[in-house]
């Protein structure tokens, strides 16, 4: 390890590295953002990364104009750190060298700050690693999270044909207007999208409203009052929670379909919330032990009764919890699917995810697929970021269901 | 009200026998306030202990009770037999003759229904001819009792009937009530028919050992990876920074969108005809042809252990990021003063600190790693070498229409489940105050 820790060791070295990953960075980008042909140029971006990693340890000012320039000039040449192919234009050929080149150039300035030419500490040395390994960290982690959801919005503005000739084309022709959004206008005109959307969101609503009238007293009696059997429902609560839903699904269709509540949003309605009862109850007594027993005591001795207590003060008290515990009941119920799949074939009652599930065939265009995702997603993701605070805070407070 | 009653226990020490004055005794029994208490905490439980009972327990119940039944798919529509009622010959005045004819038939092709009998209230003012000789007239009531039905059974009861003037004033309709019809068919789920033959089914071959390979590798695999992603997110998201608020949220992403939607996306984009994943690995030159990522066999259950990560990463990252951000500062200033490397700083000053959420994690994602259905279900349907026990429950019960051998598995399931919630409780209840 010892030979690594010089500054014109570990400063072209980490420059290697990261300048393969920016290139192949660059190289995803650009393909996904305008469909044409670029791949990442191994020994290219490895010399270039070499250089500017050392450029980085001897004059760290330097690196990042360089970066750019360099980049910028070597993409014409056969080293260029994104290989770009014959039917692209030259300007976004330089353009993606230079951006690689600065990319390469900037970051690894910072990364390489601190670190002489000499002999490096452990210290500076680790240092410059976490930096690398936090900056790969950042373009791997958002890449793998973004493509997926890139992918799903832009496939769906798309058509077949577009498709099938360029799979890595996502760029829009913005030419088309609202023409984009056929395969939304067909799913609402045509598949009825509109019900399916009424119908998950009443059935998440009164989800959530079922859970909480049951959980509340519930978690109040675990969390609060003594009685004989209490460490007993505890666990058990913990037990329920971690039975496997296609367990029950099972004698759940045998029930429904011999009592006739198979195809209705009444049996769906059933079944929801007594899934999602046993999170809540235990998200809510975490949260009612944290709330101070003097001021419902305090209220006791007023001469309030028990369920005045829970109405009058704890509640109020709750609120947060009781919002981070609705939206999370409401995320589960908006994507059941295993549920809605087996109960429900008929299409006049379908829910969301049941009528994405119907879209799955050969005959539908995945474009139409994909506009049903983002129709799935995009509510229940504007709900997330709107109340991000509550969410993370109820997900953390005992759910690690999922 | 949580009045604070002697507490029962050992008598102090210097209160033994010995003194001459009797010990305080701790009352015997509970005081009628606690019992209030109980009686109140059971109240307000029992709403949710009678729904957990009906949607979770009896199905439980149900489950092992199925799972020895030699009960298939088209078992759960029992035989019925089943009537209709018309008035033939086209009676227009009174004294015309016309008969009323019931066709009857057993729903089922295969199945005995026994002691069928028809009941039916005749309408008024019909004279009624020659009766079937198995039928018997009571005033208006008519039964008929017709024996037992074969599979597939079918027969016509003819009563001729002279229209008389009521009828006739009726408007010539028979009246709304339709006949009764009942008899008795074996129901395979109430019968007292019990089989191994599920359990034989399920343990049989090699299969079992296969699809218990499959569960285990993805469950290991998919835990252990969603957690080291998830600490490795953590550890980029535990300082602060313009847009720190942005990336956590995004990183969530995966875990909060619907997972039908992400997972048609995976499909989508690892399509082997049609996929960009396919185009991007061509056009890098890293592979010539398109690989069929969730067709081929060992390829298709790296790929469902990857979407589990992907999927699943956002939860680990969030709790351990929460416990990080818990942890004191000045131990890691501390140790800085005392030329400890940052790598050393995590090793033997983070980890010590996490190891109770990551094992907590570890447990609680195996479990449900375990039990989880969806993902693989639609990402491959169990194809290809990633059929694990969840997905065979479904295999059975449905694709090959035998819900015993379904619920057999289910059984195996749970049985994990036990040993797995039992070993949770024992390793886990000391730790993170669970």
């Amino acid at each position: 390890m010892s030979m690594f820790r010089h500054g014109y060791v570990a400063g072209p070295l980490l420059g290697l590295l990261w300048a393969l990953v920016i290139a192949t960075t660059t190289a995803v980008v650009f393909s996904f953002a305008t469909g044409g042909a670029y791949r990442p140029g191994g020994i290219g971006a490895g010399l270039l990364g070499a250089g500017l990693g050392t450029l980085a340890v001897a004059m760290p000012r330097l690196a990042g104009p360089v970066g750019l320039a360099l980049g910028a000039i070597l993409a014409v040449t056969p080293v260029a750190a994104v290989v770009t192919g014959p039917d692209v234009a030259l300007w976004t050929a330089l353009l993606a060298g230079g951006v690689a080149g600065a990319a390469i150039g900037w970051p690894i300035a910072a990364m390489m700050q601190g670190c002489r030419p000499g002999a490096l500490t452990r210290h500076e040395f680790e240092a410059a690693v976490i930096r690398f390994l936090t900056g790969f960290g950042y373009i791997f982690f958002t890449a793998i999270v973004a493509i997926p959801f890139y992918v799903m919005v832009m496939t769906s503005l798309k058509n077949q044909s577009e498709l099938i000739q360029n799979p890595l084309d996502f760029s829009i022709d913005l030419s088309k207007g609202w023409g984009l959004f056929r395969s939304y206008a067909e799913l609402f005109g045509q598949f009825n999208f509109g019900s399916y959307l009424w119908t998950s969101f009443l059935v998440s609503v009164l989800t959530v409203i079922i859970t909480l009238i049951f959980a509340i007293p519930g978690a109040y009696a675990v969390a609060r009052l003594r009685f004989a059997g209490r460490a007993m429902i505890s666990r058990s609560i913990l037990l329920i929670y971690m039975v496997p839903m296609i367990v029950l699904a099972l004698p759940i269709y045998i029930a429904f379909s011999m009592l006739g509540l198979r195809n209705s949003i009444f049996g769906i309605v059933m079944i929801y919330p007594v899934t999602t009862i046993p999170v809540a109850l235990y998200m809510l007594q975490g949260y009612f032990r944290g709330l101070p027993a003097e001021i419902e005591e305090a209220g006791l001795m007023d001469g309030l009764s028990r369920l005045k207590v829970i109405w009058q003060i704890t509640l109020p008290l709750s609120m947060p919890a009781l919002a981070s515990v609705s939206l999370y009941v409401f995320m589960i119920a908006w994507n059941e699917f295993l549920l809605a799949f087996m109960l429900l074939d008929d299409p006049s009652k379908f829910t969301l995810t049941r009528g994405i599930a119907a879209l799955n065939s050969s005959e539908i265009p995945r474009q139409h697929l994909m506009a049903g995702s983002v129709i799935a997603t995009v509510p229940i993701m504007a709900l997330f970021l709107g109340l991000e605070r509550f969410m993370t805070k109820g997900l953390t407070a005992g759910s690690v269901k999922g | 009200m949580t009045a604070q009653t002697p507490r029962s226990g050992p008598v102090p020490l210097g209160q033994s026998a010995e003194t001459s004055r009797p010990a305080p005794k701790p009352p015997k029994g509970r005081n009628p306030l606690e019992r209030r208490e109980a009686r109140l905490a059971w109240g307000l439980l029992l709403p949710t202990v009678a729904a957990v009972t009906l949607v979770v327990v009896l199905p439980l119940l149900a489950i092992f009770w199925i799972s020895v039944k030699p009960v298939g798919l088209a078992d759960l529509r029992p035989p019925t037999p089943v009537v209709s009622e018309d008035l033939r010959g086209r009676p227009e005045a009174v004294g015309d003759d016309a008969t009323l004819r019931y066709r009857l038939r057993n729903s089922s092709q295969d199945q005995v229904i026994t002691g069928v009998v028809l009941t039916d209230t005749l309408p008024e003012g019909l004279e009624i001819g020659d009766l079937d000789p198995r039928c018997a007239l009571d005033g208006l009531a008519l039964t008929c009792e017709l024996g037992d039905f074969e599979g597939g059974h079918r027969e016509t009861i003819e009563i001729p009937v002279t229209i008389g003037q009521g009828f006739a004033d009726a408007g010539m309709e028979l009246p709304d009530s339709p006949p009764g019809l009942t008899g008795q068919a074996p129901n395979v789920l109430t019968s007292g028919n019990f089989t191994f033959e599920n359990f034989a089914r399920v343990f049989d071959g090699s299969e079992f050992w296969g699809v218990l390979w499959v569960t285990l590798v993805y469950t290991v695999f998919g835990t252990i990876g969603a957690l080291l992603f998830g600490l490795f997110a953590a550890l980029l998201l535990d300082k602060s920074f313009r847009g720190q608020g942005v990336l956590r949220g995004l990183y969530l992403f995966p875990y909060v969108a619907p997972v039908i939607a992400v997972a048609f996306t995976w499909i989508i984009l690892f399509d082997p005809f049609s996929g960009s994943a396919n185009a991007l690995l061509i056009q890098m030159g890293v592979t010539t042809e398109a690989i069929n990522f969730f067709g081929q066999r060992p390829l298709a259950l790296i790929m469902v252990i990857l979407f589990e990560v992907w999927r699943y990463f956002p939860l680990s990252f969030l709790f351990i990021l929460a416990r990080m951000q818990s942890i004191d500062t000045d131990m890691y200033e501390a140790a800085d003063m005392d030329g400890a490397s940052p790598f050393q700083q995590f090793w033997y000053l983070s980890m010590p600190q996490l190891l109770g959420i990551l094992s907590v994690l570890f447990l609680l994602r195996f479990i449900w790693t375990f039990n989880k259905f969806d993902d693989i279900f639609l990402l491959t349907g169990g194809n290809a070498g990633t059929r694990t026990l969840t997905v065979n429950v479904y295999e059975q019960a449905f694709a090959v229409s035998n819900i015993g051998a379904g619920a057999a598995v289910a059984v195996v399931i749970f049985g994990c489940l036990l040993v797995f919630s039992f070993l949770f409780f024992r390793f886990i209840s000391q730790e993170e105050g669970l």
